[in-house]
């Protein structure tokens, strides 16, 4: 990685927050560039002399002492407060078979998709951190496919969804398990989702894991594999997948 | 299966709400400017929070008060600042990382002065203090300080570079950056 690319990663890499492997690199660049370190020097005192001068401020006892009343005051004016174990069994139950159903997309290979989930949140962090999230920012598909020609040997079906809430604002190429691939970049609210595809290789490969508060979806579809990222909920984000298998 | 509304309230206050008030003041009082309002919303936020313990599904017991602090806090100031929380514009991006910017604080900062850092924290945009006041202060990772923000993480990440950015300029001005 040249120093451009490293600029955006210094902050996740200072906070600890970024994965493995692109926080390899960043340390390997460190060591060759004087310039990128007297950065990441300057960012760690900074976040020292923030941590040092003793800046949070502590709750008064007086704070404490008013709500403790207050809370109490409460209390007794409804001293059975109505009980609604219900809700909570309902809850539960929910939680329960939300976590059969995550386990039931769980397939067995899972180091690799791990390997595959933590290098797609890198490129997904990178895309949204380098302001270069689009090499092709357009919403039409008929031009965000074409662009693709000539560029990579396989040609991803670009859609539009905006009628579903999901419109694409457009691609660019990236770089996943060793080779080219189509990043195709859709928006849900604020939330920017990058679906990677490329040709699909080995057996069928489909999951769904929450990993360092991001969402991943692979998927295969038609003969391409897709790799969907974003930090949208898992629900939204699968209801996006469904649409992609068409 | 033991449910929460079989605890005692008061018990169940001191459990889950007291531990993080200190926590709780604290984001208010940077969102506030002053101790005085601090206390006001730091107060009404425990109450909304005690009277909403049964929507705390367990897990983490600070983040979850926080976000009711930060609702409460935006509440207050839209109400009686509204100056305070015009909105930034989250398009520019491309803005967070100007190298040039940060070569000339390329030097340590050597202990920078306690004043010197609260003054550089208070003129900083609302958004951009809360999310240096929960990364730095109180130490949450990215996707807590997302939920606390109610912001998307990629939006959090340029917050904290431009935050990061805005204070070393402001403490290169003021001299404490060699």
């Amino acid at each position: 990685m040249n120093c451009h690319e490293i600029h955006p990663l210094l902050h996740a890499y200072v906070d600890s927050e970024l994965s493995l492997m692109p926080s390899l690199e960043v340390d390997r660049h460190l060591k060759s560039c004087a310039a990128c370190a007297a950065m990441k020097r300057s960012l760690e005192s900074l976040r020292a002399n923030l941590r040092n001068a003793d800046l949070a401020y502590r709750a008064p006892e007086s704070l404490r002492a008013r709500l403790r009343k207050s809370v109490a005051a409460e209390t007794e004016e409804k001293p059975h407060r109505v009980s609604r174990p219900w809700l909570w069994q309902l809850i539960a139950l929910g939680s329960l078979g939300f976590a059969v159903f995550t386990l039931m997309l769980q397939p067995a290979g899972i180091s690799s998709h791990d390997r595959l989930a933590d290098e797609a949140i890198s490129d997904h962090v990178r895309s949204l951190m380098a302001g270069h999230l689009m090499d092709v920012a357009s919403t039409d598909q008929h031009t965000v496919k074409p662009w693709f020609n000539g560029k990579i040997d396989f040609a991803p079906e670009v859609k539009d969804f905006a009628a579903q809430g999901f419109p694409l604002v457009g691609g660019r190429l990236d770089y996943l398990e060793g080779q080219t691939v189509a990043a195709l970049v859709y928006q849900r609210n604020k939330h920017t989702i990058n679906a990677f595809v490329w040709p699909a290789k080995t057996a069928s490969r489909n999951s769904v894991q929450e990993h360092r508060g991001y969402t991943v979806i692979n998927r295969d579809i038609n003969g391409l594999h897709y790799c969907i990222v974003s930090d949208l909920n898992g629900k939204e984000l699968q209801e996006f997948a469904n649409l992609l298998g068409g | 299966m033991e449910t929460m509304s079989a605890i005692d309230p008061q018990r169940q206050f001191e459990q889950v709400v007291v531990p993080h008030l200190d926590a709780a003041y604290n984001l208010a009082r940077w969102l506030a400017g002053n101790e005085h309002d601090a206390e006001d919303i730091a107060q009404e936020a425990c109450l909304r929070a005690f009277r909403f313990l049964g929507g705390f599904r367990g897990g983490n017991a600070r983040s979850w008060l926080l976000t009711v602090v930060r609702n409460t806090a935006y509440t207050w100031l839209k109400q009686n600042r509204p100056q305070a929380v015009v909105s930034i514009a989250e398009d520019e991006l491309h803005e967070i990382e100007d190298p040039d910017a940060l070569k000339n604080h390329s030097s340590a900062l050597h202990h920078a002065d306690r004043d010197v850092l609260r003054a550089a924290l208070e003129q900083l945009p609302t958004e951009f203090r809360e999310v240096l006041i929960l990364r730095e202060l109180e130490g949450l990772s990215y996707k807590e300080i997302s939920e606390v923000a109610d912001a998307p993480i990629g939006t959090v990440m340029s917050r904290l570079a431009r935050a990061r950015r805005q204070l070393q300029n402001f403490l290169a001005k003021k001299g404490e950056l060699p």
